[in-house]
């Protein structure tokens, strides 16, 4: 019995390290050099014998560990949800002094503020694919709707963030209106082809129309958020303060990453909160009673065409904040920020994090975006990474880190 | 007119390469009720390969044009099928019993490493090949515009019909063809029939990706420049192309795939080349919406 298995084991690797040598010979054996006239071609053999190498010890060492670990590792129980809430809990009293801890420092704040981007777009699309169970692959374009709105009404009739905002929200919700409502009449699957057509769409119309988005040059010199009217602007514009002078401080840039730090914190907390609640209406239940069976909801009397489109709408209109927060953010904003590749990126986080789990979007985001920020010296490799990471974690855990659902709601025990 | 017909030779081969990519969609879909993502990075894997196989032959081995075609054709369906296997072996087949989005996630993860590992095995720039088989039949000369058909052309599209023959053979009339449509019907069904599910899947994704592979060789013969990022626009558009012609049907994808390419030629030529993708992207919209089982698509019947 052990010779055997110890034979197949061996097979097993040695097939695996052919198949790889046959893939790598010519993807990684030779390596095409640029030259003057065409293509140049330099052998790299040392490599192909690496993956070989690779492929074959590994498959050799999973094998062998699948013959010891064999049930001997039980899995561990989910953590019952008041924990979790305790969790949730410490997890903003932690986002909260974040920048006030010894450690943190501006770069650290900065990155903290990117991933609490993803983490508002997480909790957003997590509304439309987690609660009402819609496919959504085109999830970035209303993150640029929201982020076009801003930057364009700013510019053109000079208002400010804070009336902005609002308006960009609302701007998304009506863009995922009329982009939904031809879409969520199909089945599953297809929803997600077509959003990603029309996420695809509403990336080229921003790249070729020159006049109004200015085209692949973007946007630039999208006005900063303000303070209650107290700039973060080392010298103030005509009669307003900074907020330096006002808290009688010494400027620093700081206050301005700290401050918009807080306030991408507010608005995914928002997110957070909002879902929470709705959860608990009947739209909230209507959206998860129609992800689980269509047919039923219809003979209930719900209308699943009005109550996708809700989903749908209030998603957008959450990526829409983000979106004008991620234009304030950084000053500039071009079609190149949303490719489907981000759409991609948060559909992930959701995912990964365990559909409808709040907190797993959380731990996904600081996964898949956090992580690698550290890594940006690597930067070559970490879409590379990224991607292995997310093929890693499916195997992993198919259904999410956290993935317990519990019912929303549940009859009391009057026992 | 003459202008006309030129676009309907363009787009005719332009159609041929996305139905042969568009295939491999299908069919997995068929099977798995899954969107493989990561086809169209395979479709883009074959083109390095073939690319990389062709300039061995004629530089390296120093063999003439005809056999180096011969062999990067068989190269770049046997290697990309090997590379189609193996993603589904490695990235979907424990997935099988996973909830619906987890292998959808886990292909686009596969899609995403692909791209970047032929960004960096090979380098991100866009790789130049000179033409290789030059030259074409005039057809219709008024004077001022050409109309003219290209070997290359004539060879796509000669071999995409000999390949949708030999397709179709293996489709309705070997065993093979056989447990493959059972599996697409009922798969619990046919495995207690005696079929083997796990290898009728891996046959479905190594016959899907080769086709992909001569898609890859194709374009790069035809267009002589290919870089790792052709795979995306490529791979929705061969969904697009599965989708129209109604997903699940085989004649459809290839219908599909030429009317997405017409689509395609016909809007550069008229309207504006940078909205050709908007075009093909409405036109799934509207046929999503009009007729949400594409052209040749079985309505599908739910029963409670």
């Amino acid at each position: 019995m052990e010779a055997k298995t110890a034979r197949t084991l061996l097979v097993d690797a040695l097939l695996g390290g052919l198949v790889a040598a046959a893939m790598a010979l010519p993807m990684l054996g030779v390596r095409l050099e640029d030259s003057a006239n065409g293509l140049s071609l330099s052998g790299r053999l040392d490599w192909v014998a690496w993956a070989v190498g690779i492929v074959a010890g590994g498959r050799l060492l999973i094998g062998l560990l699948r013959l010891l670990l064999a049930g001997r590792v039980p899995s561990p129980p989910a953590p019952p949800r008041a924990v979790m809430a305790y969790v949730g809990w410490a997890m903003v009293a932690f986002a909260l002094v974040l920048p006030f801890l010894p450690f943190s420092g501006r770069n650290l704040v900065d990155k903290a503020t990117l991933v609490l981007i993803y983490v508002m777009l997480g909790w957003g699309l997590n509304i439309v694919v987690g609660l009402a169970g819609l496919l959504d692959l085109g999830f970035v374009a209303f993150y640029a709707v929201g982020a076009y709105s801003y930057a364009l009404l700013s510019q053109t009739f000079g208002l400010s963030f804070w009336v902005c905002l609002p308006l960009a929200g609302l701007l998304a919700a009506t863009f995922g209106m009329i982009l939904g409502f031809p879409v969520l009449r199909l089945r599953g699957d297809y929803i997600a082809i077509v959003t990603m057509g029309l996420g695809e769409i509403i990336r080229v119309v921003l790249q070729n129309w020159q006049d109004v988005t200015g085209g692949p040059n973007g946007i630039s010199g999208i006005e900063r958020p303000s303070l209650f009217g107290l700039s973060f602007k080392m010298v103030p514009p005509e009669g307003k303060q900074t907020f330096a002078e006002f808290f009688g401080l010494e400027y620093s840039a700081d206050h301005r990453v700290i401050f918009l730090y807080f306030l991408i914190l507010a608005l995914a907390l928002l997110t957070n909160l909002f879902t929470l609640r709705i959860r608990r209406l009947p739209v909230g239940r209507a959206w998860e009673a129609l992800r689980e069976d269509e047919i039923a909801c219809r003979s209930l009397g719900i209308n699943p065409t009005l109550v996708k489109l809700s989903a749908f709408a209030t998603g957008a209109m959450f990526a829409g904040f983000a979106g004008s927060f991620f234009a304030t953010r950084q000053g500039f904003i071009s079609p190149e920020s949303f490719t489907f590749i981000e759409s991609a990126v948060i559909l992930a986080i959701v995912v990964l994090g365990g559909m409808g789990s709040q907190i797993g979007i959380v731990l996904a985001a600081l996964l898949l975006v956090g992580l690698p920020e550290w890594f940006r010296e690597l930067q070559q490799f970490r879409m590379l990474a990224f991607g292995g990471a997310m093929v890693l974690i499916m195997l992993w855990k198919p259904s999410g880190l956290l993935s317990t659902r519990e019912p929303t709601i549940r009859l009391k025990d009057t026992s | 007119m003459e202008y006309f017909l030129q676009q309907l030779i363009n787009g005719l081969t332009l159609g041929a390469i996305y139905g042969l990519v568009a295939l491999g969609y299908t069919m997995v879909y068929g099977v798995l009720g899954m969107i493989n993502f990561a086809h169209g990075t395979i479709y883009m894997v074959g083109a390095f390969i073939s690319l990389i196989t062709f300039l061995v032959a004629t530089t390296v081995l120093g063999t003439s044009v005809p056999l180096a075609l011969v062999l990067t054709l068989f190269a770049a369906m046997g290697l990309t099928a090997l590379w189609g296997w193996t993603a589904e072996r490695v990235a979907y087949r424990p997935l099988r019993s996973a909830p619906r989005l987890a292998p959808l996630i886990s292909a686009i993860g596969v899609s995403i490493m692909l791209q970047n590992f032929v960004a960096q095995a090979q380098g991100a720039r866009a790789k130049p090949l000179p033409p290789v088989i030059k030259g074409g039949v005039t057809l219709m000369d008024s004077g001022d515009f050409v109309v003219s058909l290209s070997w290359m052309q004539i060879i796509i599209m000669a071999m995409t019909l000999a390949l949708m023959a030999v397709f179709t053979w293996v489709i309705t009339r070997t065993a093979l063809g056989r447990a493959q449509r059972a599996c697409e019907q009922d798969m619990k069904m046919a495995s207690l029939l005696g079929i083997d599910v796990d290898r009728v899947i891996s046959t479905t994704f190594v016959i899907g990706a080769g086709l992909a592979g001569v898609a890859g060789m194709m374009v790069t013969l035809y267009y002589g420049v290919i870089d790792f990022y052709i795979g995306f626009l490529a791979g929705i558009k061969a969904f697009t192309a599965a989708v129209l012609g109604g997903i699940g049907s085989l004649p459809g994808a290839m219908l599909g795939g030429l009317l997405i390419g017409l689509i395609e030629a016909f809007w550069s030529a008229y309207f504006s080349i940078e909205y050709k993708d908007v075009a093909t992207f409405s036109i799934l919209v509207a046929v999503l919406v009009f007729r949400p089982t594409g052209l040749l698509g079985q309505p599908d019947v739910e029963k409670i």
